[in-house]
């Protein structure tokens, strides 16, 4: 295999990880409401909660992950950010009733044991899932002129993926489904990201082909 | 909250038909419209019946309706039929009333109990002021009134051990009942506020999918239970205890001394007795829900 078309795998499958990391965002805190209800139950406040720390937990991954991305930037890095999140997601399998039972004995008001429920079981996991962004432009910009058009081409694919993964979750997996089976199905997914860009990074290279002319 | 049968949405569903046809139909007067976090609540008036409407589309959903010449008279075969619970404890003392609606079941039981305490919870403010506003709804040391999600009051009240002897199960959406007061988990804890000679009255659907699902959730938790049904209302009232529940000689005696208590209400109790009845008659091969799995509204369709 030649280096030119191991880069265009690679950029292949950032751009779907990018789509998979986007499905699963939504995925999980669609189950988020599900997760809640039993101990906040439904009330306006209680996604009221969930949208304020996806959407926080999104925005300093955003910062942190372009951050990083300005130091060294290379796809074992961003492998890593899938599978902390997917470690960091088990949490919401695993403890995430023995937490809210915790939250839910010290704190009378729902509406801010929502917040903190919701913050302990997604905040980590979530901003990982945030930094998937960012990176992934700085992995796929190659000159100045065409980072813009990558940029686009990330977030359209990203924000459709979140646009599928509220339809399948909200319309199908709740009734296919039980949700922690859902959730193992997410926390798979974001594996498979993770292994097949660290897998196809260590594809074995053709020295002759110029990597460097190719290589950010 | 409160939804009536499906044969009133047919009807207003002809009525549109006509509407659009270019036929008049008479249209209900609206009283008022109450802004709301949840839906927009609609009062309207029409023929003596004032009603309490959820969702955009008025006239399309009736949650709760009162004669305005007889407040008092139920108006709805579920309300009705919630009074069966009394065949199984004639004497409550501690209510809980999860859904008010236009509060018809605190005001009548507040009538006919004044020294039982009564809870009513609901989630949402504008309901509690479109009752209160229109519905001759009365808030006393008696009747108190908690705006909270139902299933988080209840949990509580399991943990600070609180017990209740009536429990009405009623909250509605503007579809159907919330998806975590559908489930196993919930019922447990239901029943775990409940006096061993305590009764629970849940108002559910008797014409959907689901009615299989919440038919096996609650025989899972509950046992054998009484299942009332009325003609003409496609509702299904699951009358439910922890101890064995009584039989129809029982139920008939029961009867008799409620029976001139609740004439006022335009309820005859007197005709619920061979209504009740323990056969299962539906799918029991159907899944229980759960909170893993409860994707109720979807089954529902």
């Amino acid at each position: 295999m030649t280096s030119i078309s191991r880069k265009a795998l690679l950029q292949n499958i950032i751009v779907a990880a990018a789509f998979i990391n986007g499905f699963v965002i939504m995925t999980i805190e669609l189950l988020g409401g599900r997760v809640l209800s039993p101990y906040f139950g439904t009330s306006v406040y209680v996604w009221g909660s969930i949208i304020t720390i996806f959407m926080l937990s999104l925005s300093l991954g955003y910062l942190w992950g372009g951050r990083l991305s300005s130091r060294n930037p290379n796809p074992d890095t961003f492998a890593l950010f899938f599978l902390a999140a997917a470690i960091l997601s088990l949490p919401i399998i695993f403890v995430a009733e023995w937490t809210m039972t915790q939250v839910f004995l010290n704190v009378e008001d729902p509406r801010y044991g929502s917040l903190i429920a919701c913050t302990l079981l997604y905040f980590l996991p979530i901003f990982f899932m945030g930094m998937v962004s960012p990176y992934s432009i700085r992995l796929l910009v190659s000159s100045e002129e065409n980072s813009g058009r990558m940029a686009g081409l990330l977030y359209f694919v990203s924000t459709l993926g979140s646009a599928l993964g509220t339809l399948m979750t909200s319309f199908y997996f709740v009734l296919w489904f039980e949700i922690d089976t859902i959730m193992w199905g997410s926390i798979a997914a974001l594996l498979l990201c993770g292994g097949a860009i660290a897998l196809v990074h260590r594809l074995p290279v053709n020295e002759a082909a110029g990597v460097h002319r190719y290589e950010n | 909250m409160r939804i009536e049968d499906m044969v009133r949405h047919w009807r207003q569903f002809s009525l549109m038909l006509l509407a659009l046809l270019g036929v008049q139909a008479q249209a209900a007067e609206v009283l008022h419209e109450e802004r709301s976090v949840y839906r927009n609540i609609f009062v309207t008036e029409e023929g003596g019946r004032r009603c309490l409407l959820f969702n955009a589309v008025r006239g399309e959903r009736n949650q709760t309706c009162m004669n305005t010449q007889n407040p008092r008279e139920f108006v709805f075969h579920y309300a009705k039929m919630t009074m069966a619970g009394l065949l199984v404890n004639p004497n409550p003392q501690n209510i809980l009333i999860a859904g008010l609606g236009g509060g018809t079941l605190p005001t009548a039981l507040h009538e006919m109990y004044p020294n039982a305490n009564i809870e009513v919870l609901e989630i949402d403010q504008a309901v509690v002021n479109v009752a209160r506003d229109f519905f001759h709804y009365v808030e006393n040391e008696k009747v108190v009134t908690h705006v909270v999600d139902a299933r988080v009051f209840i949990k509580r009240a399991g943990l600070a051990g609180r017990k209740f002897d009536f429990i009405v199960l009623d909250a509605f959406t503007g579809e159907y009942i919330p998806e975590h007061m559908l489930t196993q988990e919930f019922l447990e804890e239901v029943k775990q506020i409940l006096t061993p000679e305590g009764v629970v009255v849940a108002n559910t659907f008797s014409t959907s999918a689901l009615y299989d699902h919440e038919s096996e959730t609650y025989r899972a938790v509950f046992g054998d239970f009484f299942n009332m049904k009325m003609s003409g209302s496609g509702n299904r009232v699951i009358i439910a205890q922890q101890q064995p529940l009584p039989n129809a000689a029982v139920l008939r005696a029961n009867a008799e001394p409620l029976h001139p208590v609740l004439e006022p209400y335009a309820v005859n109790i007197l005709e619920f007795p061979p209504r009740m009845s323990t056969r299962p008659d539906w799918d029991q091969s159907r899944r229980v829900l759960t909170d893993q799995f409860s994707p109720a509204n979807l089954l529902g369709q």
